[in-house]
């Protein structure tokens, strides 16, 4: 095995470390750690965390890549490498990347969507359904499906509910530590939701997610629960591995966005002046450039130059990662706008109020002014343009795949699935499963950042402490 | 003049468990100007939120009604409400800024009160506007009636509100703090006019004020609330001479600054002086942003505080006041003139050159909620500048141990700096800001105008405060103010300005005793009447 260490993974992991860090380190202050206990004193908010989490972990899952050692040749000593790349969550479904079948399948059905023509035993050509490769196999020809999908659900809702209740249980020995409670009085309150975060709806979340999740899976061993593509890829399969660039594409985006932003804003608003002009004409500039135009542009220019040099690459994953790469960077060249108006003119506002006066007044350093007093008192814009930054990325990428110049079109991605639904949608009958899962784990996931964003809003924003 | 129009019997308001008015009775007659008293938080807004129906969602009636004629205005719809609103009853508010619509013309803006209640239209809804704003005393009329309300003052902008108030000739005026935000001029102007109405008109005013002063101007009766009850109602007379409740008597008695001589200092050597300063503001046209003109913030003042010493500088706003105040802090630049504070000419040093002189002269704010930073401890906040300034290194711990003592110096508790700025009322957090000026231990504090946005026993306590201090430390003070009433207590100097100018300036005695400018004598003369007798019966 050969680890491979793509762009993207590199820039998300470390991502992922700088957060821990984020997260400890605004852990120490007494009030930061106030506001966000209360943010997770909404049930709502609690539940689009883990809902966030989850597609975290699903994007993280996939964010390791491998290459597996072929099986040595017995006359050389040279080790091979397999030439796709694998992911622990290319593991996990390994079974579908084997099994794939010949061309369009509905989600659970047995045959294949399209007619076949076919000469029977009898020596007649006829048209048929040919019977799928690998669905559910151990059932006889004339078998119904629904009495074993029945029982496979029930196991799998028990076998969901019992990893939940284990972790649940975990979870709440973890939490009453040290006091003096007993376990079933505990449980008690916390039925009642009379625990100071509202962790009954954090525990029905996290059974609801974990009994889907594990539903989904297992059933997807023996049937194709949303389906096959085009080529008989499963359906269910390519919208998770869609996590990934959708999840990548919103978090790297934003956060590449918010240096600039943020150095610009503030600049601009507090120094003011010359500066101010320059940063204003600026993103007025890039502001009236239709976006599209812009990340179509550079988006060839990069597409040309890996066509150009394929001696850079070992494998096609790398390739189309590259273009991933690039896609973030110039999304966020084109996306820091909005978030620097709104910082300059905050920053503004506040280098006015008297609490930067008396500052000044004291010789405090520019520096130390921005860091000390505005930033602080900035955080809670960014953050919550931040999470609505990211549900609007998510889309976009959609929008771009189907244009044409956003991701690779061999990667997975929710844009690349609704681009080929174009054509699905216009076949009679309609082929709908492959932009309906798109479009459902997209909504969820926009949906839920976008929630909340709300929530965040309501509890860091000062005019709304009263 | 007995016939009651409006009675409140029994109020009580609550929000979750939480009472915030309790059984708040009284009436108000024909003709008749009612105070509510009291300081901020006392419930005084709420209860005239309550009578309008206006309350926020979140706020319940758990008891009492409101009757208007004796008809109860909580049982009727809220559509025949809007009918009892502006027609009935109306209202004007403190801030005329807000409560006018800044894209709509005020002529456009009385005429559309008359449209939804009386249905004028046409030439008589304009003739009716041209009347009312005369009646209001708004000159030119026929031309402002155009105008948009940014390009009116503050006091001509109350006078449209009152002119919409009256639009449809209600019975009842509800005037929620109406003069606060104006200036004392204007504000004289304003209730003059207010007196007037009532008696052309029979109007019933529900005035609702924390001034004393203004109360004895214009009430008939008044009651004082405290803590969402009336704690003593009284007709004026008997009010201002014979207050029952303590409350009532420590509210009159804070309301003008007791006077304590302030000890004759000898001449000491002068601190600061400010020698035909000008701070003017360049006005930018075009687009290559030329300067094509200046604004006069502060034109050629000259002024002089000794060691010691307090100057009181005292103005309507936007004379320049608290321009100057920037300016010595040398946070706002100077076109021309000198600044020489302990024999160094502050105007022409480097912001590097400035550093080690900058502890020196430290400043006060008026509104104590701006003024310190909402996300750091007051600790840390005073810390800062302690760190800032200190001219040799200083471990934590003593760091600690100092802000501990001014943080007892200013009557506050030394525990308070683990905790943050939105936990203290206003007076607590102006006594920070006090101590965070003393951090550094200046000479000299510009106080700009930090008693104003304070209920009148909190600044009667932070003028303590700071007198004590100046006693204590030997600091002299740059005193901005627009409040007469506390000049006595805590000047030995005053300067009056106007338009960027001083025009006169001297002793405590001889410009408020024995003003000689029309202008002082006028801005002397619009004080309230009680504020007026104080100052005259001031033996300096």
């Amino acid at each position: 095995m050969k680890m491979s260490f793509l762009w993207t993974d590199m820039m998300i992991w470390l991502l992922v470390v700088a957060l821990i860090f984020w997260a400890r380190m605004i852990m120490r202050s007494p009030q930061t750690r106030q506001q966000w206990r209360r943010i997770y004193e909404s049930p709502l908010a609690m539940a689009c965390s883990l809902i966030l989490l989850t597609y975290l972990s699903v994007a993280l899952l996939d964010s390791i890549h491998f290459r597996l050692a072929l099986p040595t040749q017995a006359d050389s000593k040279q080790v091979n490498y397999d030439i796709n790349m694998k992911s622990p969550l290319d593991l996990l479904f390994a079974h579908n990347i084997d099994h794939s079948e010949r061309t369009y399948s509905a989600p659970f059905a047995r045959n294949e969507f399209v007619s076949s023509i076919i000469v029977n035993e009898q020596g007649i050509t006829e048209k048929a359904y040919l019977p799928l490769k690998h669905v559910a196999t151990y059932l006889g020809i004339n078998e119904g499906s629904g009495l074993d999908i029945f029982i496979k659900s029930i196991i799998a809702i028990i076998m969901g509910l019992m990893i939940g209740l284990i972790f649940v249980t975990l979870h709440m020995l973890w939490l009453k530590r040290g006091t003096q409670d007993s376990f079933g009085h505990y449980l008690q309150t916390v039925k009642q939701g009379k625990t100071q975060l509202p962790w009954r709806w954090a525990y029905a979340t996290f059974l609801f997610i974990l009994v889907m999740s594990v539903w989904l899976y297992y059933l997807n061993l023996s049937y194709h629960v949303l389906g096959t593509d085009k080529v008989g890829g499963d359906v269910l399969y390519n919208t998770l591995k869609s996590i990934r660039t959708g999840v990548l594409i919103g978090v790297l985006t934003t956060v590449a966005t918010l240096p600039i932003s943020i150095i610009l804003g503030i600049s601009a608003g507090y120094i003011g002046g010359w500066v101010d002009d320059v940063i204003q004409y600026i993103y007025t500039t890039l502001s009236s450039i239709p976006s599209v135009l812009l990340i179509a542009a550079s988006i060839l220019v990069v597409q040309v130059t890996i066509d150009n040099n394929p001696q850079w690459f070992e494998t096609a994953t790398e390739r189309s990662d590259l273009r991933l790469f690039f896609l973030i960077i110039i999304l966020s060249i084109t996306s820091w706008t909005g978030l620097c108006r709104l910082l300059r003119a905050e920053t503004f506002k506040l280098s006015q109020v008297e609490f930067v006066t008396a500052a000044r007044a004291f010789g405090v350093g520019k520096f130390t002014i921005l860091r000390r007093h505005i930033l602080p008192n900035l955080m809670h814009i960014i953050l919550i343009s931040v999470v609505l930054d990211f549900s609007f990325l998510v889309l976009s990428e959609a929008v771009l795949s189907y244009v044409g110049v956003g991701v690779d079109p061999s990667m997975h991605s929710w844009g690349n699935m609704i681009n080929q639904a174009r054509l699905e949608m216009a076949r009679e009958p309609m082929v709908w499963w492959s932009l309906l899962s798109a479009f459902l784990f997209m909504f969820v996931l926009v949906l839920a950042a976008n929630l909340f964003s709300d929530r965040i809003q309501v509890v860091l924003d000062p005019r709304n402490e009263a | 003049m007995t016939d009651t129009i409006l009675e409140v019997k029994d109020l009580s308001l609550r929000v979750g468990d939480e009472t915030l008015l309790d059984n708040v009775s009284f009436t108000i007659k024909k003709g008749e100007v009612f105070s509510l008293v009291g300081e901020s938080g006392s419930g005084k807004s709420l209860t005239s939120l309550a009578i309008m129906r206006l309350l926020p969602d979140v706020i319940k009636v758990s008891s009492g009604d409101v009757t208007l004629y004796g008809k109860s205005l909580f049982s009727i719809t809220e559509t025949s409400m809007q009918r009892v609103r502006g027609k009935s009853i109306a209202m004007i508010f403190q801030e005329p800024l807000s409560a006018l619509n800044p894209v709509m013309t005020v002529g456009k803006q009385v005429a559309e009160a008359l449209q939804t209640h009386l249905k004028l239209e046409g030439k008589a809804q304009y003739t009716k506007v041209i009347e009312l704003m005369e009646e209001v005393g708004l000159k030119d009329s026929v031309q402002r009636y155009h105008w948009y309300p940014h390009q009116l003052s503050g006091g001509q902008k109350q006078r449209i509100m009152i002119a919409m108030a009256l639009a449809c000739e209600p019975e009842l005026l509800v005037a929620d703090e109406p003069t606060t935000a104006l200036d004392v001029t204007v504000q004289a102007r304003v209730l003059q006019l207010l007196n007037e109405l009532r008696q052309t008109r029979g109007l019933s005013i529900l005035f609702i004020t924390h001034d004393m002063g203004v109360v004895a101007e214009i009430a008939d009766r008044i009651a004082v609330m405290k803590e969402g009850k009336i704690i003593e109602q009284a007709n004026k007379e008997h009010f201002f001479t014979a207050p029952e409740h303590p409350y009532t008597k420590k509210l009159l008695a804070d309301a003008l600054p007791q006077h304590t001589p302030l000890d004759q200092t000898e001449m000491h050597q002068a601190l600061l002086e400010v020698n035909n300063l000008k701070v003017y503001y360049p006005i930018k046209t075009g687009f290559f942003k030329r300067t094509t003109g200046h604004v006069k913030a502060v034109d050629g003042v000259s002024l002089t505080i000794r060691k010691g010493e307090t100057l009181a500088l005292v103005g309507e706003s936007g004379s320049g006041k608290s321009t100057i105040g920037k300016a010595v802090l040398r946070l706002e630049d100077s076109q021309s003139g000198e600044m020489i504070f302990d024999g160094i000419n502050l105007l022409p040093l480097t912001e590097k050159q400035l550093k080690p002189l900058r502890r020196h002269i430290q400043v006060i704010f008026q509104d104590p909620y701006s003024a310190l930073n909402p996300r750091m401890t007051i600790g840390n906040i005073i810390r800062e500048g302690i760190i800032s300034l200190s001219t040799e290194k200083q471990t934590t711990a003593q760091q600690d141990k100092q802000i501990a003592e001014l943080l007892e110096k200013v009557e506050l508790k030394a525990e308070f700096a683990e905790r943050y700025p939105h936990e203290f009322s206003g007076g607590q957090r102006q006594r920070i800001g006090i101590a965070r000026a003393l951090a550094v231990k200046p000479k000299l504090i510009i106080c700009d105008e930090p008693t104003s946005a304070l209920d009148v026993s909190v600044r009667a306590k932070v003028l303590r405060l700071l007198r004590h201090l100046q006693k204590e430390e030997g600091l002299s003070y740059l005193f901005i103010t627009h409040d007469l009433s506390i000049i006595p207590t805590i000047a030995h100097q005053v300067a009056v300005m106007k338009e960027g100018k001083i025009v006169e300036q001297g002793s405590l005695n001889k410009v408020v005793l024995n003003p000689q400018h029309a202008y002082t004598q006028q801005l002397l003369n619009s004080a309230p009447k009680m504020t007026r007798d104080y100052i005259k019966s001031i033996q300096i």
